[in-house]
């Protein structure tokens, strides 16, 4: 018990020295670390629906993308020049407050959620799958083609000119550097302490839910349906609130995604997205909440750090142009997946195998 | 005995059950009548349409027509877990646990219908839900000691020997409160010791006044346990009484046997 406490006093110390830690070595790795906290985030969301409820989701980036373009439609000029009357109203342009932001992107995405998964209630395994995938392509390509004929989402150009996140009341920009005690604080290593917190709550909400009723009734229903629904456990209701759920932390993610950026647009939410969130939630340990942590930062970290390591080289010098860093990065990482899916089937950090092996039964 | 204390005795009443699959006539115009602490028994030779009444009745299938009286209220058998919440539940011929859950998991699992506690409590784990989660782990331990099993609370429903898998499913049944508990072939696949102890617990429930429908293949074991049975060929009810009286009536023989065997 004792142990337990001083690992996570360690562990909170750890946390909060890091970005100033990483600012001396360059803000860019600071920002490595705030995307990864976004990945954390969004795999914590699919975790619930995949690991939690069995239900392979592959267009779980769609309601990133809501969460991001909610918060951009609204804290961006695009509205207010497209729209006269919205023009009319404020005119000085949209400016929602993130306290405002966060809970309707998360609302929003999460009725999103339910909404998409309402179709697929009768689906499983790779049925669910399929029709996930081309949910999400939808959400994407609505995304790059609602600029005519009338200009919602500015098409493939993106939203720009976002808000950064401010908080007026006590002065507090995130866009900007300040500094604590006369120590310089960077703009990313402020989101840095906004993310952190974020996915603390959102790693305790995930956490309480596991061990709850709810949790166990979604397992039950990962482990076999049709007992679950003899246990008198509404499957139908419970899929749609583990798609909410889980789609919730995908729009909160979106939100916090969008006002860091400054910028969005259809690009970002690829299917290539969607298919490393599963690969996060799966490399980590499916269904394990630390491992999923683990899965994240490691995916989300990992590309960067080849990236320097391989421009500190300078391969393409080193090799005569002949090896490119990007494509090396690339199959390194599909290598690194291989190798540790073969090595570690349930992934990095697994479950544990809570119940031990039933001794034999005495003849 | 008044007809009033008669009807409030009734567990389980199905009158006119019908289904048909296509061309075949799985169940025609199966009725039953269940009282409360009865062992009910449903047997029949392989095909006879057992699992397929035992599968309208608890609403897995959608039954074409019959009428279905439960604990005096009706119910329609039309989604699985309605049913449960009304008050049966069941136990499957191929054990369908939790695998992955720990035993303690799966029996709590079957509180979830008599419990209600949602997200908001789950995560601000207010006072109400932290006491419903200890009544739930608390009433599944005492399930789990009941059909003898209490010291694998913590080991995976998929370690668990054979016989202890299906006392487990019971257990988990049992927590649903059900006014009616039917067991699909439990001995399917016991070996003579397991079919001991399975007796052994069967009885144990009734005396402890549950209602139980039973369907067996195992004849030894329903005559032995039931209060009442009623027999099923090519989907249609052939006889219905007493174990000592079916088993001396001419059409199971024929059914079981072929023509040309007689009682004695």
């Amino acid at each position: 018990m004792k142990n337990k406490l001083v690992v996570f006093l360690l562990a909170g110390v750890a946390l909060l020295v890091l970005p100033l830690v990483a600012q001396y070595a360059g803000n860019f790795w600071v920002r490595i670390i705030d995307f990864a906290l976004l990945y954390v985030l969004l795999a914590m969301g699919l975790n619930i629906v995949v690991g939690f409820a069995g239900l392979l989701d592959l267009g779980y980036i769609a309601f990133y993308a809501v969460g991001a373009y909610v918060f951009g439609l609204l804290a961006s000029p695009h509205l207010a020049e497209t729209f006269p009357a919205i023009k009319a109203l404020f005119p000085g342009g949209l400016h929602t407050p993130i306290w405002v932001a966060i809970p309707l992107g998360a609302a929003i995405a999460g009725l999103a959620g339910a909404l998409l998964g309402a179709p697929t209630l009768k689906l499983r395994g790779d049925y669910l799958a399929i029709v996930t995938l081309g949910f999400g392509e939808i959400i994407r390509v609505f995304l790059n083609n609602l600029d005519a004929p009338v200009n919602i989402t500015n098409g493939p150009k993106g939203l720009l000119q976002i808000d950064s996140l401010r908080i007026p009341l006590v002065g507090i920009d995130l866009g900007k550097t300040g500094s604590l005690f006369g120590f310089p604080l960077s703009s990313v290593t402020k989101y840095y302490y906004l993310f952190l917190l974020i996915v603390v709550v959102s790693v305790i909400i995930c956490y309480r839910l596991e061990r709850s009723r709810i949790g166990r009734a979604w397992m039950a229903i990962r482990e076999d349906e049709v007992a679950a629904k003899a246990m008198g456990i509404n499957t139908r209701n419970l899929k749609l609130l583990a798609f909410g759920m889980g789609a919730t932390f995908g729009g909160v993610s979106g939100v916090l995604f969008a006002t860091f950026q400054g910028f969005v647009s259809p690009e970002s939410f690829a299917l290539q997205e969607s298919v490393m969130v599963v690969a996060m939630v799966v490399l980590g340990g499916i269904g394990h909440i630390p491992g999923v942590i683990l899965g994240a930062i490691l995916l989300a970290g990992l590309p960067e750090v080849l990236r320097w390591i391989s421009g500190e080289l300078d391969l393409q010098m080193l090799t005569g142009g002949r090896l490119d860093a990007a494509i090396l990065r690339q199959l390194l990482i599909a290598l690194a997946m291989i190798a540790i899916m073969l090595a570690r089937p349930r992934g990095l950090w697994p479950s544990p195998e809570h119940g031990k092996a039933a001794p034999a039964p005495a003849a | 005995m008044s007809t009033g204390a008669a009807m409030a005795n009734v567990v389980l009443e199905v009158k006119g059950a019908s289904k048909r699959f296509g061309g075949v006539q799985a169940l025609s115009d199966v009725g039953i009548t269940i009282h409360a602490g009865q062992v009910y028994g449903l047997i029949g030779p392989n095909g006879a349409g057992k699992t397929t009444f035992f599968n309208v009745i608890t609403g897995l299938y959608t039954p074409d027509s019959g009428s279905f009286v439960l604990g005096g209220k009706p119910y329609k058998p039309s989604a699985v877990h309605e049913v449960a919440k009304a008050g049966i539940a069941r136990t499957f011929q191929n054990i369908r646990l939790f695998p992955e859950m720990t035993a303690l998991e799966n029996v709590m699992v079957g509180r979830h219908v008599r419990s209600g506690s949602g997200v908001v409590g789950a995560i601000l784990r207010t006072k109400g839900f932290v006491a419903e989660e200890l009544g739930i782990a608390k009433m599944a331990q005492e399930l789990l000691d009941y059909v003898g099993i209490g010291k694998y609370s913590d080991y995976k429903a998929r370690t668990l020997s054979y016989g202890d898998q299906r006392r487990l499913e019971v257990a988990r049944a049992l927590a649903t409160e059900p006014k009616l508990i039917a067991l699909d072939e439990p001995a399917a696949g016991m070996n003579a010791t397991e079919k001991v102890v399975l007796r052994e617990l069967i009885d144990r429930i009734r005396k402890d006044g549950r209602t139980i429908l039973l369907i067996e293949h195992d004849v030894k074991l329903v005559m032995g346990l039931c209060d009442r049975v009623t027999v099923l060929d090519y989907g249609k009810q052939i006889a219905e009484g007493s174990p000592y009286d079916v088993q001396r009536d001419q059409k199971v023989i024929e059914a079981y046997l072929g023509v040309g065997h007689k009682a004695h």
